[in-house]
């Protein structure tokens, strides 16, 4: 039933919250409890809330014990990344351009304020997170750092947009490499068991990500392989680390892989953290994948059979690509769980945000006081991120359209 | 026309059924050498660590007290895991039906065409899906349930709810006499009921009157219960909480550890579940909704007879994996003592029980409680499966 779309504040009220007698006693009475709700959560944010114990402890929080004197390593490293991403959105804006120019359909032709509001509103939750976080600190440093990384994207932007085409390969696999070039610069000296904070749940994420996707193609091959012995292994495998809660296994990363390797082969507690995580969601991506594997019609591959292509090459060239494009979504869906899942390593100790947040409580100076205001921060974090990739995906899925071709 | 036959063989190596054969020896051999290698070394390091591989443990006492069971530490780490496994039983089956409710409710809410309940319902659901479900977990437990008032000024509503520091207390039924007899009337009911629903449907194939089948089915299990409870002269009765002095007296009291894993339990499986409700309810096709408007059936109608059966079948797969998920969070329980079967097992390897065999059984238990439910699903699956001939 389509509505007509009214034109004033009053005609717009009075179609979405009064419509009938039901529908405005549902707008007073939730109307009603978002007051209520809204006034503390206001209260509790501005005044009654005391958020020292964030600032003291932020370093805490976003990078751990992660030595002072190291910390350029950081900044660094976070100036890079924002100058790729921002190249990369360039790059893809340009050819963007250039594919609507050559199709003849318009081009984005917003304008520079346009755009940056566009781009405000998009990303909003980061932008909130950015100025809580300054809004916390008391040094001119941070400031100093946010505005060199908003430099170090509009920089890239710029030169992403500018520069010719042939450069532009080395900026789609630099995502690919840039993570095997920042870990060992950040790992610098020092050895993983030293990060901790959000640091240490991006590097859990990144790592366990990257290496978890390969791990579940893999899988997911073997599970439709019409090899009787590999397909019993791969669904072996699947079957058994789904049926099992990933806290069990973080747990047992501590204390029982020890016994399955030498004494000194043994690594350290974040490297057995990372492996339990990839093994974990290999195998939710191979489930993953595998529904992309059947959603492409078998025409599809047998056509390039007929055409003579050896099974890997339809495989490769046929099947896997238009696979992976159905399930992006539910790949990034898989993503942000590991990301929230990385939480997980509390019951080891490992110090991550929410590690963190419980620790910094039992601090003399808070007396086992401020646990809200602590987690909440913590849980804050974890927010930001979870809802800027689901965003991101469905823009993506959008875009994509997957579902409607 | 047809090839001309040849008997002459390509050579081995591009003979791919030796390929075949030899590729799945190779990667069978390699995960075989693996688990070889992995098993050995659990065997070198329980001979160097005089830690046993064998099950003998079970035997040994647990030294565990759990907090609202009368367990004895001198007990058996095996009575232990199954006190845990009640435990994890109690707080997935409770999880599971209150995250529906909520779940369903917020749906719904989503899709209303009230503006500010549907927005409401976003951001509900926007928040706590993207929140890691040990922080709530935490943050339900140290900030909110550990937080509540002593039980002298204990936040109460009539006799129907109690919270304090010492737990939460509701209603509860209270059993006397005998509980067999009790069991034995509810089933003759719910038997009463389903004979009275088919009797209903068969009078509804046979001669198109309409079948009731719901309502006549209920009330006929209401006046069985009804009237055993009359004759057998009111052996069950509903029995509020109440401040009795240091103690809590009668209803049910869920301890802060049950209560708090079950709030974050409930208020994040419940913003998927609204989710996937609301995706299968938009999933079925419009034409389907306007079908029924031009057959003159009602909102109601609309929605009970052509929508939701509909969108049923596209949730039920993915509310089932809910209901798995939900399960196997339970085991977060571990941050918080609440001791179900994880928290058991860490606990009981703290008292030095091997670790290796210990999480052998917890792994296995949780296989077979994730196979049980997910039996459950794939039948209520079948039986709303679009029948394709």
């Amino acid at each position: 039933m389509s509505r007509l779309e009214p034109a004033t504040a009053v005609g717009w009220a009075r179609v979405n919250l009064f419509a009938d007698r039901r529908d405005t006693v549902i707008t007073f009475v939730t109307g009603a409890l978002v007051v209520v709700l809204g006034f503390r959560l206001l209260r509790f944010v501005f005044v009654t809330g005391r958020w020292d114990i964030v600032r003291v402890n932020l370093g805490l929080y976003l990078y751990g014990r992660y030595p002072r004197d190291q910390l350029w390593r950081v900044v660094v490293a976070v100036i890079v990344v924002a100058f790729v991403g921002g190249a990369l959105a360039g790059i893809i804006a340009r050819r963007r351009d250039a594919a609507a120019r050559a199709a003849g359909t318009p081009t984005d032709d917003r304008r520079l304020g346009t755009r940056l509001r566009d781009l405000a509103v998009r990303v909003w939750p980061l932008l909130l997170l950015v100025v809580v976080l300054l809004a916390l600190t008391s040094t001119i440093t941070p400031t100093l750092v946010a505005l060199a990384m908003l430099a170090a994207v509009a920089v890239g932007r710029v030169l992403g947009a500018a520069w010719p085409r042939r450069v532009d390969v080395v900026f789609f696999v630099l995502p690919v490499l840039l993570p095997f070039v920042l870990l060992p610069f950040l790992t610098g000296p020092l050895g993983w068991d030293k990060w901790g904070g959000l640091m240490l749940t991006l590097l859990l994420a990144a790592v366990s990500m990257l290496a978890s996707f390969p791990l579940g193609l893999l899988l997911a091959l073997g599970r439709r392989s019409a090899l009787p012995a590999i397909r019993t292994i791969a669904v072996g495998f699947i079957e058994f680390f789904r049926g099992v809660p990933l806290v069990v296994l973080v747990l047992m990363s501590d204390q029982a892989l020890g016994f399955f390797f030498p004494q000194s082969m043994l690594p350290g507690k974040v490297v057995r953290a990372m492996v339990v995580f990839t093994i974990f969601t290999a195998a939710y991506v191979a489930e993953i994948v595998r529904g992309g594997l059947q959603s492409v019609p078998r025409g599809q591959g047998e056509a390039a059979q007929a055409l003579g292509m050896a099974p890997w090459r339809v495989m490769g060239w046929i099947v896997l690509p238009q696979a992976l494009r159905n399930v992006i979504p539910a790949l990034v869906g898989q993503f942000i769980s590991l990301f929230k899942d990385t939480t997980l390593v509390f019951v080891i100790g490992l110090l991550d945000p929410l590690t963190v947040a419980d620790a910094v409580t039992k601090q003399r100076d808070f007396e086992l006081s401020n646990f809200a205001e602590s987690l909440i921060f913590a849980a804050l974090l974890f927010w930001v991120g979870s809802y800027t990739m689901s965003r991101e995906s469905q823009r993506l899925e959008r875009r994509l359209g997957v579902g409607t071709r | 026309m047809t090839a001309p036959a040849t008997t002459a063989r390509p050579p081995i190596w591009r003979d791919v059924r030796y390929l075949r054969v030899l590729f799945q020896a190779v990667v069978v051999a390699v995960v075989t050498g693996i688990g070889l290698w992995l098993w050995n070394n659990v065997q070198t390091n329980a001979r160097t660590t005089g830690i046993p591989l064998t099950l003998g443990y079970l035997d040994q006492p647990s030294d565990i007290t759990v907090p609202g069971n009368d367990l004895r530490p001198t007990q058996s780490v095996r009575d232990a895991i199954g006190v845990g496994l009640g435990n994890t039983v109690r707080v997935a089956l409770a999880g599971i039906v209150l995250a529906t409710v909520l779940g369903v409710l917020l749906g719904i809410a989503r899709l209303s065409t009230n503006w500010l309940l549907s927005r409401l319902a976003q951001a509900y659901v926007e928040v706590l899906r993207n929140v890691p479900l040990l922080a709530l977990v935490i943050f339900s437990y140290i900030a909110v349930f550990l937080r509540l008032p002593r039980l002298e000024n204990a936040t109460t509503v009539g006799s129907v709810f109690i919270a304090s520091i010492r737990g939460v207390a509701i209603p509860w039924y209270r059993i006397e006499g005998s509980s067999l007899a009790v069991a034995a009337v509810i089933v003759l009911a719910l038997a009463a009921g389903w004979l009275a629903a088919r009797w209903r449907r068969r009078v509804n194939e046979a001669t198109g009157q309409p079948a009731y089948r719901w309502t006549v089915g209920v009330a006929t299990f209401a006046v069985v219960v009804v009237v055993a409870q009359i004759a057998l002269g009111s052996p069950v009765s509903l029995s509020g909480p109440a401040v009795d002095g240091r103690r809590i007296s009668g209803g049910i009291t869920m301890l802060p550890e049950f209560a708090a894993l079950l709030a974050a339990l409930v208020t994040y499986t419940a913003s998927h579940i609204a989710e996937i409700v609301r995706g299968s309810i938009q999933a079925v096709p419009k034409g389907q909704v306007e079908a029924a408007s031009a057959l003159a059936l009602s909102p109601s109608q609309r929605m009970r007879l052509v929508v939701l059966p509909q969108a049923m079948r596209i949730a039920v797969p993915a509310i089932g994996n809910q209901y798995l998920n939900l399960t196997k969070n339970s085991s977060l329980a571990v941050a918080i003592s609440y001791f179900e079967l994880t928290k058991v097992t860490s606990v009981s390897i703290g008292n030095r029980a091997p670790a290796v065999p210990s999480f052998a059984v917890l792994l296995l238990l949780y296989l077979m409680l994730s196979l049980a439910l997910s039996a459950v699903v794939n039948i209520a699956n079948r039986r709303l499966e679009l029948v394709e001939r």
